[in-house]
């Protein structure tokens, strides 16, 4: 099987992801993408010149609602599930400008 | 030294918050200062299992826009996620429009000092979603607001075909001037309604050869005074930068820059351009847009006049100044007022004298628009046409329009009332003159020798009638009588 997607790769779009990995799961993930890499390819076996690229499943479109205010949940409920709060917002670790 | 010579280069993004009531994709109320995380719901908190749905206003004021911004509308358009990672888009992704812009390839033109237009292009302008607010509060945690999070924007894009910070500044000037007319924005700078990130670079001439700084973005300012002077700031910096290291444009250096608004200076954010790799896809939650032609026609019949028409309109056919012009096309209320009162019958000078000289200075005084200080376009145009017809004098215009605005009574009522209606009946007037002639002989015996002291003794003479009449006469009228006695 050669491989199309690398341990860097894999790595690359953890960070992108922001997902920690260890080396042992890098190694594990690599492996499984490639086999799905491989599975989706099958795809390009088929002949698809002069089809538009879809952009979305359903042939729907102008799916609106009209500009009319909803009741919001209320700065309480909104709150309840927050990890770390103070009553009136929501509690994250310091923001830091990546470098 | 060798000659230097360079060229401002300058392109700009705008977001435009849109005057919806609600979000962009969920009902939440948009309010301005309400109590933080209190317009939340689970669209815009993330949550799984919610879905979003399109605002169609907020659709249709952003085809309005791109139309009055002479932009292409696709007929086909459709939404994309863009990775996020902050928490004030719980979400992890920004909805936005990748490669299928609302509106493409457009311009807008740009009022000049000296009474001429610049055309700028629009690369394109498509509708987004704001983050929350991160209030970055001492200690180990910052504070996340998602009031905001949802709320529609405009981005719009230009070409880098502006040449100054003025440039710059006037169109961003003219844009909220036309989002306003529209009514699709407040543009109220003080809410943070537009915010401006332009991207700077110089084009520098030495001894006959060309070399380009590398671009400069400047992000997110927030008044036309900060856009204008963080443009100034970087052009020099980047003149004295390329003077000392030498460093050319080239792919993946540019970089993002701050602007510190007390110390009046941009401070370096990022260095490098890392290849952003925001992972686009198609939004699934979301259908695409199709515009078709009845649709735009009927988005297109809610258009109004422009200001750019506006002023060569008002240029042309009421040859008012540049200056007058301005003024009178900076708000759609009081370019709507001006015209009204012409339709009612006033002569387009006189009653833009009487809105610029004292109208407009009363409303600021009062701190409201020139439509709410009480007089109808109906009066207006009717002290309009009595200054016209020399029934009142022009300064007695100005003293009748402050006190219509201070009693709500009519221009006529109030002349008559402060007694400022100008005598013009001759016979009236002769009876004046005569006495006056009569007792100032030394005047007319001056005005009779002729040469120097001859006009002045006219001016006298007209002086003293005036007083006579407690400034009531009309001086034309006057003036002829008194001609007429002199010969």
């Amino acid at each position: 099987m050669d491989k199309k997607i690398d341990k860097s790769q894999v790595k690359k779009v953890a960070k992108l992801a922001r997902l920690d990995l260890s080396e042992a799961e890098i190694e594990e993930f690599a492996v499984q993408l490639n086999a799905i890499i491989d599975y989706v390819e099958r795809m390009n076996k088929l002949n698809t010149e002069g089809v538009e690229p879809m952009a979305h499943c359903l042939p729907v479109s102008n799916v609106f609602r009209d500009d009319i205010i909803k009741e919001s949940l209320g700065t309480e409920k909104t709150l309840a599930n927050a990890p770390q709060q103070d009553g009136q917002f929501f509690k994250v670790p310091k923001i830091l400008e990546e470098q | 030294m060798a000659k230097v010579d360079y060229k401002v280069l300058v392109g700009l993004e705008i977001h435009v918050q849109l005057y919806t009531r609600t979000k962009m994709f969920c009902g939440c109320e948009l309010a301005f200062g309400a109590e933080p995380n209190s317009r939340v719901c689970p669209v815009c908190l993330g949550m799984p299992g919610s879905l979003p749905v399109m605002n169609k206003q907020a659709v249709e004021f952003s085809i309005l826009a791109g139309l009055a911004l002479n932009c292409q509308i696709a007929d086909f358009t459709k939404w994309d996620r863009k990775g996020y990672y902050y928490p004030d888009l719980p979400k992890n992704y920004q909805i936005s429009q990748y490669d299928l812009p609302l509106a493409l390839n457009g311009y807008i033109e740009i009022p000049l000092k000296d009474g001429s237009f610049k055309r700028i292009r629009i690369t394109r302008a498509h509708l987004e979603e704001d983050a929350g607010k991160n209030l970055h509060t001492a200690g180990n945690f910052s504070q996340v607001d998602l009031n905001r999070a949802g709320t529609p924007l405009l981005e719009i894009v230009t070409e880098p075909d502006m040449n100054s910070a003025a440039e710059v500044r006037t169109l961003a000037e003219e844009l909220q001037r036309i989002v306003r007319y529209l009514g699709v924005s407040e543009a109220d700078m003080q809410k943070g309604h537009m915010r401006f990130e332009p991207n700077i670079n110089l084009i520098i001439e030495e001894n006959g050869k060309q070399f380009r700084t590398p671009i400069v973005e400047v992000k997110n300012l927030n008044s036309f005074r900060a856009l204008e002077n963080s443009i100034n700031y970087e052009i020099v910096r980047q003149s004295d930068q390329f003077e000392n290291s030498r460093i050319e444009l080239e792919m993946g250096n540019k970089s993002t820059r701050g602007w510190d608004d007390a110390k009046e200076v941009t401070v370096l954010q990022r260095e490098k351009e890392e290849a952003h790799d925001y992972r686009y896809f198609p939004d699934p939650d979301l259908v695409p847009v199709r515009v078709n032609e009845q649709w735009l026609n009927e988005i297109k019949s809610r258009l109004c006049e422009l200001p750019f028409s506006k002023r060569i309109r008002y240029t042309t056919e009421y040859g008012l100044s540049n200056y007058d012009v301005g003024v009178l096309t900076a708000e759609r209320a009081t370019a709507n007022f001006f015209e009204a009162t012409i339709a009612a019958g006033g002569e387009p000078k006189r009653v833009c004298n009487i809105l610029t000289q004292i109208g407009l200075k009363l409303a600021n005084a009062r701190g409201c628009a020139i439509t709410e200080l009480g007089p109808k376009a109906a009066d207006i145009a009717q002290l309009a046409q009595m200054a016209q017809t020399s029934e009142i004098s022009a300064t007695a215009a100005n003293t009748i329009l402050e006190e219509m605005v201070n009693t709500g009574k009519g221009p006529r009522e109030l002349a008559e009332q402060l007694n400022l209606i100008q005598k013009s009946d001759a016979g009236e007037l002769e009876a004046i003159v005569d006495e006056v002639l009569k007792n100032n002989s030394q005047a007319v015996a001056d005005f009779k020798e002729g040469g120097k002291k001859s006009g002045k003794a006219r001016g006298f003479l007209l002086g003293q009638v005036m007083q006579k009449t407690k400034g009531t006469a009309n001086p034309k009228i006057a003036g002829e009588i008194l001609d007429k006695k002199l010969a």
